[in-house]
């Protein structure tokens, strides 16, 4: 149970890219047989036509339908039902439709236009601090992870001061290449900690999302249901676009040209942020799928109770999606690129995250015109198990 | 050309929102509502880059009115 897990196929990267194993299995079966990091066969789908028809139809491609919550054999069946209740990835309609339907108020489109003042504080702020630490500097540490954790903290009603010891959790959580035991110990903590804000919510909901949880939904929600969605939306506020803001600046780092596009015309900065989550897709796959029948993909035909991972850079790097594919084109403004997903499971908080990156790039490319690399190119660390790709560190100089 | 959404099926996701302005918008619990039925000729393309882009299948492609 403690042995090293394999890499599968769909996370392994080269820098900002996909391995050519995974472009060759694209280009060529379209569905590839694979072992998951757990040593469970599975089925790779790469194809961008493919991912997304997968994506769109959850009847046959079920969420709930095998191992849903990450966890260890080592759990009792009362702490694996704790884990899965409010994890909203962990269900299928109609249980899912009801569960996210009491979020969806949260995350309109009106309601991210009214944060918007508050996310440029906290932008300017970040700012104002990295200036302050001098250069060089860690992007990741003083800009890229503060913005999204205060605002996700700010959002969900949780007190930003308790940011170190759930960002630590939540680090050992994602990490793929530790055993699974270590993972899910920090999961549970996650959720222990999340029980408690609950049980001081249901006391004195204030004006926060866990807040209106309470008040709107208290009769429906159980306190394990509550708990789940928050951990959720905490750590997904979090990794997420904290990822991207410190992964993307270096990606318009290592292209100048592209940089001052975002830096020097406003009208470039909403598809700049698109191209970007197309080309980085920093989430490698989402959760598995579970056939609820035969089915055919690419041509294949899969059994009903097969697990499909979806290759999700490989389908937004596509020749048939986008033409060049390989190329970071901040002008290409192609929509509908998979980084938020597709289909019931779309990422639920995908407007906010736009919202910070549209926010957070232009301001600190135009707070500091200089940014530059503090160390060589060579000896930044990308985060190669990780559930979520990115950068550990940052140097930058300006 | 008229709008058509499937309000039972929308998640709320925002993107006709964001995309086709002019013609759809989310109600307080964040499902698409339509502004208007009819769609300026202006609007159609949005329109259809909204269904292209609508994650849960809830706008639809735009109906031809009777006589069209």
């Amino acid at each position: 149970m403690t042995e090293t897990p394999v890499m599968p196929l769909h996370m392994r990267r080269e820098r900002f890219d996909p391995v050519e194993e995974l472009a060759r299995a694209r280009e060529g079966e379209g569905v590839t047989r694979i072992m998951t990091i757990f040593g469970t066969p599975a089925y790779l789908v790469s194809r961008y036509e493919d991912v997304r028809e997968v994506l769109s139809d959850a009847t046959r491609f079920s969420n709930a339908g095998s191992q849903p919550v990450l966890h260890s054999d080592t759990l009792s069946k009362e702490e694996r039902a704790r884990l899965q209740a409010g994890q909203l990835l962990a269900y299928d309609p109609p249980e899912h439709t009801r569960l996210r339907r009491m979020l969806t108020p949260e995350f309109t489109v009106r309601r991210m236009r009214r944060l918007e003042p508050r996310i440029v504080e906290i932008v300017d702020a970040a700012l104002d601090d990295l200036e302050r630490a001098g250069k060089p500097a860690d992007l990741v540490s003083h800009f890229a992870l503060p913005v999204p954790s205060l605002v996700i903290c700010e959002l969900l009603g949780v007190p930003y001061s308790d940011r170190e010891a759930f960002q630590r959790r939540t680090g050992r959580l994602l990490d793929a290449s530790l055993p699974l035991e270590q993972r899910t110990a920090a999961q549970l903590e996650n959720r222990e900690y999340m029980g408690h804000l609950v049980e001081r919510a249901r006391v004195e909901p204030g004006e926060d999302m866990l807040g209106m949880l309470v008040r709107e939904h208290g009769d429906d929600l159980t306190d394990a249901e509550l708990a789940g969605v928050s951990s959720l939306l905490l750590l997904a506020g979090h990794e997420t676009t904290s990822n991207m803001l410190g992964l993307g600046t270096l990606a318009l780092l290592r292209h100048p040209d592209q940089l001052a596009l975002v830096r020097d015309d406003p009208e470039q900065v909403e598809p700049a942020v698109e191209e970007l989550l197309r080309w980085l897709s920093i989430v490698h796959s989402g959760v598995p799928r579970t056939t609820t029948t035969e089915v055919e993909i690419a041509g294949q035909t899969v059994p009903e109770g097969s697990q499909l991972i979806l290759a999700l850079p490989a389908a937004n790097r596509d020749p048939d999606f986008v033409d060049d594919p390989e190329r970071l084109d901040v002008t290409r403004g192609a929509a509908g690129h998979l980084a938020f997903g597709h289909g019931v499971h779309h990422c639920l908080g995908a407007p906010l995250a736009r919202m910070e990156m549209r926010i957070a790039f232009p301001a600190l490319l135009r707070r500091f015109p200089g940014l530059a690399l503090a160390v060589p190119y060579e000896e930044i660390e990308f985060k190669a198990f990780h559930v979520v790709y990115g950068v550990r560190e940052l140097p930058v100089t300006w | 050309m008229r709008a058509d959404v499937e309000r039972d099926i929308c998640i709320g996701a925002g993107m006709c929102v964001l995309t086709a302005p002019a013609v759809f918008d989310q109600d307080d619990d964040g499902i698409v509502v339509v502004l208007t039925e009819e769609i300026a000729p202006g609007d159609e393309a949005a329109v259809r880059r909204a269904v292209t882009l609508c994650p849960s299948g809830a706008i639809r492609p735009p109906r031809l009115q009777a006589g069209q």
